[in-house]
């Protein structure tokens, strides 16, 4: 399997990992690295680890074995939920990790409000994040975990709780502001389609333990992926046996 | 406790509301929607107030009618308590009273707000302190609060320390719950984000621990607030000269019913104006991401 992916020295890298938490082995010899400029989807049925697996590479749980190595500058991440601070105005909650790291509040607000304006949300400056929508909350996650000039950029199926139309606007907001301006990323999404679209590199987890089963590099640019060549892609992809498998009902993957 | 819980039965409720509102936003010319709003939102307040008016009128009715039926000595009518208080302040006894009062119930609420708030955060944040700590605000809680007085008195002797004292130990259990709670409910996904974007202490403290623990907090100060004013009353009663417990005592020596009716009434004003020409309003200024709730309830 060849894993050209993007060019130069390997930035995050994941060896012969296993992650056992309490009684259940999630994760089971994982390799897995990631290029500057990169972007890697991980897919794989439901309670395959790969949300674990993210929290590896973000460094919020520590792997039972193997190494884990991150030589990124900066990681940020966005989750499945938006998790914005319900008591903060949409732009501190973009500039959280700005402050965070101790930038001037005039400052920070003002590289905020330029995010705000890139994920479409200009002018909604002082709302709550109750006041927002589904979809305007996840890009404001986006956003913040943009803010702090990340190069490595985790992100834990974060469109799932959209809709299609939603979606479709949140994928080319990460294509345009994440992938095509060479930030490093590992996304975790259970849709094919998506995966191919974003992806230099698709990876698919499977089985208890996860383990990584099959890997495919996407050579089509970015400009080229259209949704007839994402659904022809899709299906060329789920025609090979082994991620035929691990996508069709397994009873072993729901008992994790 | 009932308090804490009916907040998070609140903050349930204004996610529906939000979810609601979201959806209604969808399709609708927003500056129409916006007018009904206010629209909508005057008549309910009017509703309340009218509500609210008729309520006391109706209370008050009923008091002039047992007035008028058990005769002015056994209950004296809202006339004679306003009479009796207006002959207080002519004596120069009244706002000498509710300026000991006041201080003293303000005095204890502070300590045991202060005290109960610190321990409750130690308490909620770590679980063996908060595992030593629960059985003691439990008894303390189960200790009566004419116990608590007579402890006070002993050890303080009569005065307004023993007061203070009094309500400081009745209300800390209170204060000790609600800011415990508000500790251990903390959303554990957003310390996990804190985590990535690497926040360091300081902030943690002020932007998640903070407004969180703020919104259990505020509900048992408010209980904790009417307590305070209860067992000042009574502390002053056994304990003090002054004060408007003092002057409950009086009016039981010269069984002047009607003066006990004006102190009532005057703690009660009291009280009122504490919660919602203080507390309340200092809530809606600390919480306007609350806003939405508040203006939905009332």
């Amino acid at each position: 399997m060849a894993t050209r992916g993007g060019a130069g020295k390997i930035m995050m890298s994941l060896n012969d990992v296993s992650l056992t938490l309490g009684p259940n082995q999630i994760l089971q010899a994982v390799d897995l690295q990631v290029r500057p400029g990169e972007s890697v989807c991980l897919v794989g049925p439901s309670g395959c680890g790969k949300t674990s697996l993210l929290r590896l590479a973000a460094g919020l749980v520590e792997a039972s074995s193997g190494s884990v190595k991150n030589h990124f500058a900066c990681t940020a991440a966005v989750f499945q939920e938006p998790r914005l601070l319900p008591w903060r105005r949409m732009l501190d909650n973009i500039a959280l990790g700005l402050k965070a790291r101790g930038v001037p509040r005039k400052e920070r607000q003002d590289k905020a409000r330029e995010l705000a304006d890139s994920v479409g949300l200009a002018g909604k400056y002082a709302l709550f994040p109750h006041e927002l929508s589904g979809g305007m909350q996840q890009r404001v996650a986006l956003a913040r975990a943009l803010a702090i000039g990340a190069d490595f950029l985790l992100l834990d199926e974060p469109f799932s709780a959209l809709d299609v139309g939603l979606r479709n606007e949140a994928q080319e907001l990460v294509q345009h502001l994440v992938v095509e301006r060479g930030i490093s990323s590992l996304m975790v999404t259970h849709d094919l389609t998506e995966a191919l679209r974003l992806a230099h590199r698709v990876i698919v987890i499977s089985g208890s333990p996860g383990r990584v089963v099959y890997e495919h590099q996407v050579g089509e640019p970015f400009a080229g992926r259209t949704q007839a060549w994402l659904y022809e892609a899709a299906a060329h992809l789920l025609r090979q046996p082994l991620v035929n498998q691990s996508f069709l009902y397994n009873p072993q993957s729901e008992m994790v | 406790m009932t308090m804490v819980i009916n907040n998070t039965l609140n903050a349930n409720e204004y996610h529906l509301r939000i979810i609601k509102s979201s959806q209604e936003g969808n399709g609708y010319s927003v500056h129409s929607l916006k007018e009904q709003g206010i629209m909508s939102r005057l008549i309910k307040a009017g509703l309340g107030w009218g509500g609210s008016l008729t309520g006391i009128l109706l209370f008050v009715a009923m008091w002039e009618w047992g007035s008028l039926h058990y005769g002015s000595f056994l209950l004296p009518g809202p006339r004679d308590a306003l009479a009796s208080i207006h002959n207080f302040s002519q004596e120069g006894e009244l706002w000498g009273a509710i300026w000991a009062t006041t201080w003293r119930a303000m005095a204890g609420f502070a300590i045991a707000a202060t005290a109960g708030l610190v321990l409750g955060l130690m308490a909620g944040l770590s679980h063996t302190l908060g595992r030593a700590l629960e059985p003691v605000s439990t008894v303390l809680l189960g200790i009566p609060p004419i116990a608590w007085i007579v402890l006070a008195i002993l050890w303080f002797g009569s005065g307004s320390m023993a007061a203070i004292y009094t309500v400081a130990a009745t209300t800390l259990p209170v204060t000790f719950a609600g800011a415990q709670i508000g500790a251990r409910t903390l959303d554990k996904r957003l310390q996990e984000m804190g985590d990535v974007y690497c926040v360091p202490g300081w902030m943690r403290l002020w932007d998640f621990y903070l407004p969180h623990i703020v919104s259990y907090v505020f509900p048992a100060l408010i209980t904790a607030l009417g307590v305070a004013w209860k067992v000042t009353v009574m502390a002053e009663l056994f304990a003090t000269e002054e004060g408007v417990g003092a002057g409950l005592a009086m009016a039981r020596v010269n069984l002047d019913t009607a003066g006990a009716m004006g102190w009532i009434m005057v703690v009660v004003v009291l009280l009122l104006i504490a919660e919602h020409g203080f507390l309340r309003p200092l809530q809606k200024r600390m919480e306007p991401w609350r806003q939405g709730v508040v203006q939905a309830k009332s």
